[in-house]
């Protein structure tokens, strides 16, 4: 597989992984075909000016090299980011940051992207009133 | 080989033994010749082809003019696949094979599907054993060809050929098997297993690459498959591959003399591989069958982690494995081999083959027991089916 040095580099020492405890969303994603599965944890809170921020995200992955590496970049583009800067995050974003994906790992970053927004609206639901 | 790296991908491929490299070193130049013409440089190759011919009947137990040269495996379960359906086609269409052959016979297969041809896959059990009594079950008045390996290329199942053959036999029906991860591992007699023809392949015994051969038993009906010259009195066509042909017989001469030594020290090394990663590594699952196994082959599924990653890492530390892992293999479905034996997908995506051969040590054994269970702590902690204990 031609992964390039940034992905194998974020694969190796991955960034945010693991699970919060009590998080304020958690997003639940999967790929039926390649059977990989990533949860994407948040902790929310509000600044001075009162928009959401997310103060920490963190993950867990059961996947191929690139749904490690794709997962702990969309964690590390998030964090700090206001809820609605976060929901623009696309998998784009990631695959660039990453220097490419091979073609057929594209679906990864897809993955990383779905399962962010998935934890935005977790937490969303839970918020609504 | 570089004595840093720690290579237990033999199933794969093997270095090619330097003793086959030297003798075929020699037919690049100076004995460069074609076969096939007349004058002397020429004439000489020919009988070292013959010679080589010799050798690999030898290995097999079947006599020179049951040998035909081909570029490898694949080309020749292409042949007597093809050949076989080809040459019945006005007494059957039908064919037997199993869910687990190597893509060479499973896509070959799948194109004879396409050009009206039916084709039965018969089932496995856990351990990866073909049904015998669904393929008896199978035969009707239209099979013309059963196909079926002799050991699975990823677990190393090794398969009841002499029991199939006699089916076969008894209904009039050719058997082939593909023997490419047998031959020059296990002692292969084609007489004792009954075969009507089987495929091999010289890179899985430290042989080259490119190069392989098929045995076709006296009498039996087949059609050309390389369509050519008159090479191989005319039945595979292409300018003879010589050095490749002489160092398959040098591989063959080689493992009919250390096969046997080999066979044990492997064996030590794989049972003491496994041995250690069941007693360091909780949930591990070892797919084929307990007994009936190739000696260097070992497949287990790591749960809860995925193949590639374990590979990647593994990667890291210069150890080399492979997966029957999706990733690794340029598609996402995990492995037909471990879907077969019942194994569920999320658990076949974490599968693992270690294949070793006669240059591994002990202490590249040590090595991986020493690293692996290190890599899978670490990517179970990142997994989210991983329970924290
Ligand atoms: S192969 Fe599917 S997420 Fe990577």
């Amino acid at each position: 597989m031609d992964y390039t040095e940034k992905v194998l580099e974020y694969f190796r020492n991955p960034r945010n992984m693991g699970r919060i405890e009590n998080a304020d969303g958690i997003g639940k994603v999967g790929n039926p075909v390649c059977g990989d599965v990533m949860w994407i944890y948040i902790k929310v809170r509000k600044n001075e000016k009162g928009e959401e921020i997310i103060e920490d995200i963190k993950f867990e992955t059961f996947g191929c090299a690139a749904a490690i590496a794709t997962s702990s970049v969309v964690t590390e583009l998030a964090k700090g980011k206001t809820l609605s800067e976060a929901e623009k995050i696309s998998n784009k974003d990631v695959v660039e940051f990453l220097g490419g994906l091979p073609p057929i790992k594209k679906h990864c970053s897809l993955l990383a992207e779905e399962g962010l927004k998935a934890a935005i609206n977790d937490y969303r639901k839970k918020n609504k009133k | 080989m570089e004595n840093k790296t720690i290579y237990m991908d033999y199933n794969a491929t093997t270095p090619t033994d330097p003793r086959v490299l030297e003798v075929m070193k020699d037919y690049f130049f100076e004995k460069f010749g074609n076969p096939s013409s007349i004058y002397e440089i020429a004439r000489e190759n020919k009988k070292e082809i013959e010679k080589a011919r010799q050798k690999v009947a030898e290995l097999i137990d079947a006599e020179p003019e049951e040998i035909f040269f081909t570029s490898g495996g694949t080309e020749s379960d292409n042949w007597a696949i093809k050949g076989i359906s080809f040459a019945l086609k006005n007494k059957g269409n039908h064919i037997i094979t199993s869910q687990i052959e190597h893509h060479a016979v499973l896509n070959t297969c799948k194109f004879l599907s396409k050009i009206g041809y039916e084709i039965t896959y018969a089932p496995v059990d856990k351990y990866g054993v073909v049904d015998v009594d669904f393929i008896r079950k199978s035969i009707k008045k239209e099979t013309i060809l059963i196909t079926i390996m002799h050991a699975n290329n990823e677990i190393g199942t090794i398969q009841p050929i002499e029991e199939i053959a006699k089916i076969a036999k008894e209904n009039g029906i050719y058997f082939h098997s593909d023997c490419v991860q047998t031959v020059g591992k296990i002692p292969v007699s084609v007489k004792k297993l009954g075969v009507d023809i089987i495929s091999l392949s010289a890179h899985k015994f430290y042989g080259p690459k490119g190069v392989g051969a098929i045995y076709i038993k006296k009498g039996t009906k087949i059609e050309t498959f390389i369509h050519g010259g008159e090479q191989e009195k005319g039945k595979r066509g292409g300018t003879y591959n010589v050095p490749g042909i002489i160092g398959l017989g040098k591989a063959c001469e080689i493992a009919k003399e250390e096969m046997e030594e080999e066979a044990k020290k492997v064996k030590y090394l794989r049972d003491k591989l496994e041995k250690g990663i069941m007693e360091n590594i909780p949930e591990i699952i070892i797919n084929g069958h307990p007994e009936n196994r190739l000696y260097n082959t070992l497949n287990l599924c790591v749960k809860y982690v995925e193949g590639e990653s374990i590979l990647l890492n593994l990667d890291f530390e210069k150890i080399y494995a492979s997966s029957g892992s999706a990733c690794t293999s340029g598609s996402l479905e995990p492995s037909h081999v471990l879907l077969a034996i019942g194994i569920p997908p999320e658990i076949a995506h974490g599968s693992l083959r270690f294949s070793l051969g006669k240059y591994n040590k002990e202490e590249d054994v040590d090595k991986v027991l020493d690293v692996l269970p290190k890599i899978v702590e670490k990517l179970r902690k990142m997994s989210p089916f991983w329970e924290k204990k």
